[in-house]
């Protein structure tokens, strides 16, 4: 081989199973440019009619929260106990609410 | 956005880690992870994903020989099939920090390792329904196990490569079914290629527990949870009542079953074919290499093309604009 050849750029793919339902993860593919990196996903993750729809994002350009911030990231959630109808008493001769 | 509190040594987060692994949590790319979980997760999915790879050229070999035409489409489905397992396969192993130009070129320079039942040669048309039925059925068992992995994204991509499996199982099986009931000759074609493909398929499960150097550790860590033997007699007493069903013979004089402990016991397994085959000896490892290395620098244009004209849109799409913002210029100018 003449020259090394560069890896093409990686790209992630969500793929929507049915209409109306939300677009999930499905891989990655490494494709030239985003048209060619949708026909990768089609042909990687749809040979099998598992989507009616497919979005393919740049990994670069996707921001994630780390495992470190695990803890404290997500500690606003914790202790709003409040937000969860549970947390509801309702008067004992309410059947149905 | 906070950082670590300093950890005093790596004793603490290995015990963390394996506590994490003890309580089934999935283990995701950005987690900490002990270098040598990492280290054993690139070895085995590379040499995986390098068997999918590998694994087209066999069956590659009769897609122009095929019988029929429903049998030739169903060919190329698998191969193509394949050929999208060693994808999502080289992509979950990305996710460790490696390139995947890299474990190509180790594949293409001889130096990784694949499954070696792949080294074998494709003699007969019924060497496609020993492989369907065996190589895949054997790999399914193996997968299985895999879908239930600590590593998220390899346990994600087995998943979805166990679901596909079965379409290969089944047509390599309905293949071998076909003949096993047609003239003496078909017959005898697919009994001829059951044992040539029952002995290497028994040793893709690789060597037995006490021999086997890396199953203590990928087991403590939960990438693998049932052991080499545990996995190859599952494979064994499922396949051996399909066997019979088609009215073939297992090619094992001394096959019997253990009323005891209900598994069909086997003679032994020649370990020396199979570190023979591993260490680059068997009858193909040579044509199989210099078919990848052939196949790689022939589809060369075809990977070039795909960047050049990447680039030449790039650069029509930034001409566009310029033009665009000129015109806007222009605009302006006309309208002050």
């Amino acid at each position: 081989m003449s020259t090394a050849e560069r890896s093409w750029p990686l790209w992630e793919v969500f793929t929507q199973g049915k209409d109306g339902e939300p677009h999930q993860h499905a891989g990655s593919v490494h494709a030239t440019d985003a048209e060619h990196a949708l026909q990768n996903a089609r042909d990687v993750y749809a040979r099998r009619n598992e989507a009616v729809h497919l979005w393919v994002v740049p990994s670069a350009a996707i921001t994630a929260s780390t495992p470190e911030d695990m803890g404290p990231f997500f500690d606003p959630a914790n202790d709003k106990a409040y937000r969860h109808p549970q947390f509801y008493k309702v008067p004992k001769g309410v059947k149905v609410f | 956005m906070t950082t670590m509190p300093p950890v005093a040594d790596d004793s603490a987060r290995i015990a963390a880690f394996e506590a994490r692994i003890a309580a089934d949590e999935s283990i995701e790319p950005k987690d900490w992870m002990p270098e040598r979980y990492r280290a054993q997760l690139i070895r085995m999915m590379s040499q995986h994903a390098h068997s999918e790879v590998v694994g087209m050229l066999p069956e590659g070999n009769w897609i122009t020989r095929a019988p029929s035409l429903r049998r030739k489409m169903i060919l190329l489905a698998k191969v193509q099939d394949e050929g999208g397992h060693g994808l999502y396969i080289y992509c979950g192993t990305e996710t460790l920090g490696v390139d995947r130009q890299d474990l190509v070129q180790q594949l293409l320079d001889g130096k990784a390792k694949y499954s070696s039942i792949f080294n074998y040669p494709t003699l007969s048309w019924a060497d496609m329904g020993a492989i369907g039925w065996l190589v895949d059925g054997a790999a399914i068992v193996n997968q299985t196990m895999l879908a239930k992995a600590s590593y998220g994204p390899y346990a994600r991509a087995m998943v979805r490569i166990c679901k596909e499996e079965n379409f290969h199982k089944k047509q390599g099986y309905e293949i071998m079914a076909t003949l096993a009931r047609g003239t003496p000759a078909q017959k005898a074609m697919a009994q001829e290629s059951l044992n040539r493909w029952w002995w290497p398929s028994l040793m893709m499960f690789g060597p037995h527990d006490k021999d086997s150097s890396n199953s203590d550790e990928l087991m403590r860590w939960g990438i693998k949870r049932k052991s080499n033997d545990e996995l190859r007699q599952r494979f064994i007493n499922l396949t051996v009542a399909q066997v019979k069903a088609i009215d073939l013979t297992v090619p094992d004089p001394d096959l019997k079953y253990n009323e005891a402990t209900g598994n069909w016991e086997t003679g032994p397994i020649d370990w020396d074919e199979f570190w023979r085959v591993v260490k680059g000896n068997g009858p193909c490892n040579g044509e199989r290499i210099d078919a990848r290395r052939r196949a790689h620098a022939e589809g060369r244009w075809v990977r070039d093309a795909a960047v050049a004209f990447a680039e030449k849109q790039q650069r029509d799409n930034r001409e566009t604009t310029e033009r665009q913002q000129t015109w806007t210029r222009l605009g302006d100018g006309a309208t002050a």
